[in-house]
């Protein structure tokens, strides 16, 4: 048994390049049941990160009472975290779980029934509807669903209502990812594969503290690391994370200058001659413009802006120029930074100028924040055409019309889907009269909280659907309780593709629905209909969805055709493109250097990425791209709020390893609660010293925007930035969520906000009693000269661990093979 | 020659445009993508007028009698507000930037026709800046068009 709150991985299995990745089966069963009292196991994978693990979900007595990794899936190979060992089936079991309705009756919320409930959406609704049209609506949900309610919702929104106005909380987590491979492939797809992992020489992370955000994924890093033949590993990110301790090169960066090294690196590359001149030339456009873009930024102009040093920005680029395989991962401390989509194009240059990309080891990982965002993506539930399809091409919202057999001018593709932070804008105005939040917490999660409030409480007509009471479901006019995971039977799609059925496993509680049957019980009382008048959405069942969705995903990159729940039973999850060509679905993307951009098959014909400008489709067509990648140019430009006398520090907000999100399930955990149980605040040695502030003390972080007020943790990061985790709400004590203090500001052309830029002043307020609460197992390890005792689980976070029991799995057999 | 004219009117709409992207910028915060983009922006057009400075000089100065009737670009006076004025505001700077796009246009012919490498250069450099500018209204304003004349009040 392995205490894994103090054993984030667990127990180390190394292997070598070119080996699978050994097994491990991790399993916890709730307290006093053994393995012989489990009446069933029932199939899914876990919701608590992007990664995807797939995992049986132990039940007794129509409860959920342990989870154990599934042996034969090839994204995990048994392995679960400490979120989905302990969170995943005690987060939903919360004695508090909305069971009925809710509705507002004198300005409190009560109790009601489905029938008062959905008739008061459904009147305001038509009401809107018939008043002032489909702009009135906006929708605003998640990257947890599944994706037959992504693409349920979709089809009533851009089929049956006709509004732009739908986005997902993936703007916030994973916009950029998406953004990034349309601007450099022409559409959304992941092109590389967690087995690079297996294969690789050097693993560059850029902005991605994987052994907090994917922690299976960092195990599998961390047993090619314990191997024989080690990866080199180079981190970018300003914090002194696990990537950095074992990182041969750390460049942390001030926080906000991405691009600057971005544009450096790649200057390393074609001055030392580290191209691969055959396949630039022969699979992409652009290489003049980089070249001219990035020629002023040398090592020496590099270490200046971004206060790193020089030999280091040219030993990371050694690394990455000489590495015979080099993957490259990519999270928040891109996407959440000023220049975001810019600066993830970066990373796809960089593998397009070494021909690295399509090969197994050579990948490029675009991460996702949540376990579903793929799906928020691909089935336009973030405001995007399903399937991938461009909304400047009419002939693809042909296909949609046809598909839905409505006119295709209902389809909003008149203009840009309108993205979150622009949705609440619209809120704010009074334009968007009817909001729907399924799934999500904006009254924590979004930026510049105290205007936030102000927009949830204005005139609009809230709508909130989830499992619990939040803070934002104290603003809404009406609550719908949701069934979530292992009480509903769905799909979903994790960062490498990889497609996962999640069976219901028990009932949900009291009168809870799941989040298919209340979109489908709007629709069937709104009473859609399709141009012929026949009822627009006749679904009854996932399972049908899912069928529907494989037919819209025919023929476009994201095919499901051949992918079947029956298939998904049993086995391991199934990469994408899966159909008659890729029978056992497709390990990498583009191995034949074809790239999505001829324009009658890209997803978008690209944007300038320094305003956001589109591409005019005629400019897009005489680039003649015929297949070939971009190379994205851009200069660097500082960001918009930088330290000054007032406010002398860099601000950032991220993760720690034992939470998601705002809590809504990990608190619920007793194990991750007590690991992380408050909020604080990360300084420097030399800050905190020089500021006379010792562990624990409280501090109080001022910005433009707001404050918070918690202990201080004194860190390893560099000195000048302080960092605070944003999971902290203000349900349970006010000051102390992040988002106080960040900006309304987003990336032009990704639209995801600026969470890693910020101006703050620091000050102390008074000694603290006892050390911060931040864990000391991860980024937020204690440096300074305090004794912190450190984080533990105890008996009650005691997993089992089975190495080895079988042979690893294999992914897409017909693939690798080749 | 009535090309230092044509420069002077360049140099002179680029600084026009600067003080209109900031009163943009300034007028509409609450709209922070427009905020943010059009100080950028505004720096560029400030770039660009510096660029054409020597220029200017190395051509002489002229005096207005020299310039063409109405032949001027006239900055934005003061912003509006709400939706239907964010979309008239971004208009008339629209009007003005496309007013400097075409003007570099003239510019970089007549500069041709004189085979002057230096002007050349300075043009290369701004004026696919200044196409960028105008596309990026485009598209703001197409984002913003749907809303504010459909659905605000």
């Amino acid at each position: 048994m392995v205490d894994r709150v103090a054993e984030v991985w667990g127990t180390r299995t190394p292997f070598a390049r070119g080996r699978r990745w050994p097994v491990r089966v991790d399993q916890l069963l709730a307290e006093g049941v053994a393995e012989d009292d489990v009446d069933r196991w029932v199939q899914s994978a876990c919701v608590l990160c992007s990664n995807g693990c797939g995992c049986d979900i132990a039940v007794r007595d129509g409860r959920m009472v342990g989870v154990r990794g599934r042996a034969v899936d090839t994204v995990n190979h048994g392995r679960l975290g400490p979120k989905g060992l302990f969170g995943s089936w005690q987060g939903m079991a919360g004695r508090d779980r909305l069971t009925r309705p809710l509705v507002r009756e004198g300005g409190e919320l009560v109790e009601s029934d489905w029938d008062t409930a959905m008739g008061r959406v459904v009147e305001r609704s038509r009401a809107l509807l018939a008043e002032h049209g489909p702009l009135s609506h906006g929708f605003y949900t998640s990257g947890q669903l599944f994706l037959e309610e992504y693409y349920a919702l979709g089809v009533i929104g851009k089929a049956g209502i006709g509004t732009p106005h739908m986005d997902g909380n993936t703007r916030l987590c994973t916009a950029t990812a998406a953004a990034a491979m349309k601007e450099s492939f022409g559409s959304d797809g992941q092109p590389g594969s967690y087995v690079d992992i297996d294969e690789c020489d050097a693993i560059v992370l850029y902005g991605h503290n994987m052994p907090e955000t994917q922690t299976v994924l960092w195990a599998r890093v961390l047993d090619r690391i314990a191997g024989p033949d080690r990866p080199r590993v180079v981190c970018v990110d300003p914090r002194a994370t696990e990537v950095a301790r074992h990182a041969d090169v750390h460049l942390a960066v001030r926080n906000g200058t991405n691009q600057a090294l971005m544009n450096g690196l790649a200057r390393e590359l074609l001055h030392r001659g580290w191209v691969d001149d055959a396949y630039v030339a022969a699979h992409t456009l652009g290489l003049d413009e980089l070249r001219e873009v990035v020629e002023p930024w040398t090592p020496e102009a590099v270490a200046e802006v971004c206060g790193v040093d020089a030999g280091d920005v040219r030993r990371a680029a050694e690394i990455i120029g000489t590495s015979e395989r080099v993957l490259s991962t990519v999270l928040q401390g891109f996407y959440q930074s000023h220049q975001a989509t810019a600066a993830s194009c970066g990373v796809n240059n960089l593998h397009l100028l070494r021909g690295m990309i399509g090969r197994p080891g050579c990948g490029v990982l675009q991460m996702n924040g949540q376990p579903t965002a793929q799906n928020t993506r691909e089935c336009g539930a973030d405001g995007d055409l399903p399937g991938f399809r461009n909304w400047e091409n009419p002939d693809h919202v042909d296909e949609l019309a046809r598909l839905w057999n409505v006119d295709p001018l209902v389809i909003p593709h008149w203009a840009p889907p309108t993205h979150a932070m622009q949705i609440f804008r619209y809120v704010e105005q009074g334009s968007i009269k009817l909001l729907w939040v399924s799934a999500t917490n904006p009254a924590v999660s979004t930026p510049d909280l105290a205007r936030m409030r102000r927009i949830l409480g204005g005139d609009v007509f809230l709508v909130v659907q989830d499992l619990y009471e939040t803070e934002t479901t104290r603003y809404a006019d009406v609550v719908l309780p949701a069934a979530g995971w292992g009480e509903k039977t769905g799909t979903f799609t994790n960062v490498n593709r990889t497609v996962h059925l999640s069976d219901q496993a028990v009932d949900p509680p009291g009168d809870a629905r799941s989040d298919l049957d209340i979109f489908l019980d709007y629709a069937r009382r709104m009473d859609f209909r399709d141009r012929d008048g026949a009822p627009l959405i006749r679904w009854t069942s996932p399972e049908e969805v899912f069928r529907a969705w494989q037919e819209c995903s025919r023929g476009r990159l994201c095919d499901y055709t051949g992918i079947s729940y029956d298939r998904l039973r049993g086995g391991s999850g199934i990469p994408w493109p899966c159909n008659d060509e890729h029978p056992d679905g497709t390990v990498r993307l583009y191995a034949d250097g074809v790239f999505p951009t001829d324009p009658d098959r890209c997803e978008s014909y690209g944007h300038d990425l320094l305003t956001g400008a589109t591409v005019d489709p005629a400019a897009y067509r005489a680039l003649a791209p015929a297949g070939r990648a971009f190379l994205k140019a851009v200069p660097y430009l500082p960001p918009h709020e930088e330290p000054d006398a007032d406010h002398p520090f860099r601000y950032s907000t991220g993760r720690t390893v034992y939470h998601f999100h705002t809590r809504t399930k990990t608190r619920r955990a007793r194990q991750l609660d007590r690991a992380a149980p408050d909020a604080w605040v990360e300084l420097s040695v030399a800050d905190a010293d020089r500021l006379g502030i010792a562990e624990g003390d409280i501090v109080r972080v001022t910005s433009r925007r707001g404050e918070i007020v918690v202990p201080a943790r004194v860190a390893g990061g560099r000195d000048g930035v302080v960092f605070a985790p944003f999971h902290y709400g203000d349900s349970d004590g006010d000051g102390r969520a992040a988002n106080e203090l960040t900006m309304t500001e987003w990336d032009p052309v990704s639209k995801q906000p600026v969470f890693k830029v910020a101006a703050v002043r620091v000050e102390r307020v008074r000694a603290g009693d006892r050390p911060s609460p931040a864990p000391t197992t991860t980024a937020s390890r204690p440096a300074g000269p305090a004794r912190v005792p450190g984080t533990v689980g105890g008996p009650d976070a005691e997993v089992a661990e089975d190495v080895a029991p079988v042979d690893p799995p294999a992914v897409a057999t017909r693939e690798e093979g080749s | 020659m009535k090309l230092p004219v044509y420069l002077g009117l360049l140099r002179e709409a680029e600084r026009t445009l600067a003080g209109s992207f900031r009163q943009v910028a300034e007028g509409h915060g609450d709209e922070p993508d427009v905020h943010f983009l059009c100080r950028t922006l505004a720096a560029q057009c400030d770039a660009h007028h510096e660029a054409l400075t020597p220029v200017v000089e190395r051509y002489g100065e002229t005096t207005p009698d020299d310039e063409p009737e109405r032949l001027h670009a006239d900055g934005l006076s003061e912003t509006r507000t709400g939706p239907v004025g964010l979309l008239r505001d971004l208009q008339d700077v629209y009007l003005l930037a496309t007013f400097v796009e075409i003007t570099w246009t003239v510019v970089r012919q007549a500069a041709q026709a004189l085979r002057d490498h230096d002007l050349l250069d300075v043009i290369g450099r701004c004026d696919s800046e200044t196409s960028t500018q105008v596309q990026w209204l485009r598209t703001r304003m197409k984002q913003a068009a749907p809303q504010a004349l459909v659905a605000a009040s």
